[in-house]
């Protein structure tokens, strides 16, 4: 029992990063209609905002080490621990969950230029070719990204609090030797409020109201005299956003690389498919499903059963329900099959 | 007849004649003299150049990329100590050695680097790089013992010299040791070896392993040679698992050791790998379990300090093998660690311990063979015995190629007296307890022309 609790907890920590992923990619490809390949990118960029915080409120002082004798050695001392003592030492800290606060503007500035500065351009254009501009883009961005800090993962850690594990054996009456590390959990718990965010956003509000008509059908709607066009750039942004949250709170389960993005990209793609082209609940389903999946099948039974069933278990499954139901999970008729 | 027996006798002055003239003026390459080495031309011969180039070639980015910034540092530093400038490091330290700070063989030494990107084909394009197009005449560097032994094997084809760095697969001077490839750093036989005794003395013989392995060469050899040796002490191992070099994430792995019933976790990878893959396991409770009646305990059997580092305080405790640490009071190593930690603020990793010695090691053979010519410099490093640099008497066996040296067995430090001091020597294991027989690795060298 131990060991199922394990692996669920584990892919949902996986499929949480999928789901958000794949949620981004569904909202722009069901309103824009945009197969968006830099997609990936945002997460990236959303880790490097984390980044960035991080080693700006880090700026530190040298100060002396007078415990090393042998030759003159240096401690950095952050500033602001400096300057504000424990406070400072704790804001530091926690860098990565105060990054959010810079990476929503941030995310959302990026996706507006990314939309209204390209994107755009590509809305009447052929899949192919919007398949090969965004990948383009996805380059630039990375390649940016490397230029500015390095081809190295830079460890990003979460706070000293939150750095061990919880007991959630003993919170469900299970063995007491049963833990899972605290950022992990939170990081489940926070992709299952942005993911409600979103649905509650576009569920319950007159803007979401439109999206979604939107989606149905872009022209009707754009008879009517809505101008779903500024509509869409903001869907866009906020595509971008999501992404980038995931990708600030994935800095410390992952340590952020120029390259991190593209692993994720084509695994949320699977997961788009999987759960149906266009459709937010299937993209959100399937991340978790197939996070789940993937969880189990890394462990040592069904490995020693099946070989190497880990690396493939999600596109064994996209096969299958391709195959069985090519509109995925949740795929609405006419999506994708012009 | 007559006349056929003076043309025969004509015919047989003109063979004869020919043949002597085209010995006569036939060069000395022909023949294999000894010390007619000097005389013959090679790639990249520095002839009448002032200056002599290396080639650095390390990893500046992927999972090994700490090491390799450090290697980097220690090779700069060994190239200006050669060259006459700074405090001369263990030029001071080093017997015999003919070193006398004006370059090699009188000339200047300048040097090329390359970024091998932990990967075998771009490390060796990195390399033949260096050589055809940089001149480079001794290629060094590593931190993957993939990336070493392809550049080792290209080096071999090339007719120069490698003076590996960090590699520490066994097969880099086993089953894939060539002429003229060199290696200080020790191998995964000699971590078993030095390992597996204070193993048995700190968790007794009842244990039971599960070992996470990088997969390819190093992490093969690393398994191999932990499980031979801690089998030997009666251990059992329950399974042994490959990960993905740079898979950043290992909680798909680390998770089925949870339940596995093994009280024991060797963590076979090394840098950036080690670091997450270490951290990730502390995050998992795995050192809080209590399994068969016993504390689970986590073995690192490739340590160094700048994992140690990278790893903060999950280290505390942790046991592991290395081949140099700055906290040894040698005056060797001590006199290393101030010149390093002069120029860098940092005490030197055993990354860049081995890549400074195996510098100074190739300088000091060239001055001793008097020449650079590649087969003589081999000559004279093999069997080479030397002292002075850090881990005691030393040798670089002829059969092999691989240097014999006492081993540290180390433990991350609870009570660090300094930002630096996070390793605990435990042991410094003599160099007779992790000697073995050349032919147990196998292998072949290969000739010294190419």
């Amino acid at each position: 029992m131990d060991a199922i609790l394990i692996q669920i907890l584990n892919g949902l920590d996986k499929g949480a990063a999928y789901a958000l992923i794949a949620l981004g990619l569904t909202l722009a490809f069901g309103t824009l209609g945009i197969v968006n390949f830099a997609h990936g990118a945002l997460f990236m960029l959303g880790a490097f905002c984390a980044v960035t915080f991080s080693k700006v409120i880090s700026f530190s002082k040298q100060i002396k080490d007078e415990s090393v004798t042998i030759f003159d050695a240096y401690k950095e001392i952050p500033y602001l621990e400096i300057w504000w003592g424990d406070f400072g030492a704790l804001i530091v800290d926690f860098a990565v969950p105060l990054s959010i606060i810079v990476a929503i503007p941030v995310m959302i500035l990026v996706g507006i230029i990314m939309e209204r500065g390209l994107i755009k351009h590509f809305y009447k254009r052929t899949h192919a070719e919007q398949i090969l501009v965004t990948f383009g883009l996805a380059i630039v961005i990375q390649e940016i990204i490397k230029h500015f800090f390095g081809a190295n993962p830079i460890p990003t850690p979460a706070p000293d609090i939150v750095s061990g594990s919880a007991a959630v054996g003993a919170l469900v009456g299970l063995s007491e030797n049963l833990v899972y590390p605290w950022w992990r959990l939170i990081y489940i718990v926070f992709s299952g409020l942005i993911i409600f965010a979103v649905f509650a956003f576009l569920q319950f509000t007159t803007f979401g109201m439109v999206v979604r008509a939107g989606m149905a059908d872009r022209e009707t709607v754009g008879l009517l005299g809505i101008n779903i066009q500024k509509r869409f750039t903001i869907v866009f942004a906020i595509a971008a956003t999501v992404a980038g949250l995931a990708g600030v709170m994935y800095s410390p389960i992952l340590p952020p690389d120029y390259h991190m993005g593209m692993d994720f990209l084509v695994l949320s793609f699977v997961v788009v498919v999987v759960g149906g082209m266009g459709s937010l609940g299937g993209a959100v389903a399937a991340g978790f499903l197939l996070g789940v999946l993937q969880s189990f099948a890394s462990m040592n039974e069904v490995k020693s059963i099946l070989p190497g069933i880990d690396q493939i278990i999600i596109y064994l499954v996209a096969v299958v329900i391709l195959l069985v139901r090519p509109r995925g999970l949740m795929g609405r008729e006419g999506v994708f099959e012009d | 007849m007559k006349k056929n027996d003076t043309n025969k006798s004509r015919r047989t002055f003109l063979k004869t004649a020919t043949a002597s003239s085209i010995a006569a003026t036939a060069p000395a390459s022909m023949f294999y003299i000894k010390d007619a080495f000097a005389a013959e031309d090679f790639r990249n011969n520095p002839k009448d150049s002032k200056t002599v180039t290396l080639g650095f070639n390390v990893p500046q980015s992927g999972a090994y990329a700490d090491e390799g910034a450090d290697e980097l540092r220690a090779f700069k530093l060994a190239v200006k100590h050669l060259n006459g400038e700074g405090d001369g490091g263990m030029m001071n330290t080093m017997k015999p050695s003919m070193l006398k700070g004006n370059g090699i063989l009188g000339k200047k030494v300048a040097y090329v680097t390359g970024d091998t990107q932990t990967k075998s084909d771009a490390a060796r394009a990195s390399a033949k790089r260096m050589i055809e197009k940089d001149g480079a005449l001794m290629i060094s560097g590593g931190s993957s013992s993939g990336v070493a032994i392809a550049v080792q094997g290209l080096c071999q084809e090339m007719g120069t010299i490698f003076m590996a760095g960090l590699t520490h697969s066994n097969d880099t001077t086993g089953k894939d040791k060539r002429r003229y490839g060199f290696r200080h750093f020790f191998n995964t036989e000699m971590s078993g070896a030095s390992l597996g005794p204070v193993l048995e003395k700190e968790y007794g013989n009842e244990r039971t392993a599960y070992h996470l392995t990088a997969d390819y060469t190093w992490g093969w050899s690393q398994q191999g040679s932990i499980k031979k040796y801690t089998e030997e002490l009666g251990w059992k191992t329950k399974a042994a698992v490959k990960t993905p070099v740079g898979a950043g994430d290992f909680s798909q792995f680390i998770t089925p050791v949870l339940n596995s019933g093994a009280d024991v976790l060797v963590l076979n990878h090394y840098g950036k790998d080690m670091v997450n893959s270490l951290t990730q396991a502390v995050q998992f409770g795995l050192r809080d379990k209590q399994v068969n009646g016993k504390d689970f305990q986590i073995v690192v059997p490739l340590f160094s300090r700048l994992m140690a580092q990278g790893a903060g305080d999950n280290i505390k405790g942790i046991l592991g093998s290395t081949n140099w640490n700055w906290s040894l009071k040698d005056a060797g190593s001590q006199a290393f660690v101030k010149s390093f930690g002069k120029e860098y603020g940092n005490p030197p990793s055993q990354a860049a311990h081995t890549c400074y010695v195996q510098t100074l090691l190739y300088a000091n053979a060239c001055e001793m063979a008097g020449t650079f010519y590649p087969p003589e410099v081999i000559k004279t490093l093999e069997g080479y015995k030397f002292d002075g640099m850090g881990n005691g008497a030393t040798e670089y066996r002829a059969e092999d190629h691989q240097c014999f040296k006492d081993v540290l067995v180390v433990r991350g430090n609870e009570k660090p007296s300094s930002q630096f001091d996070l390793l605990e020597v435990v042991q410094e294991v003599p160099r007779a307890q992790v000697e073995y027989d050349a032919s147990l690795l196998g292998g072949e060298l290969g000739p010294y022309k190419v």
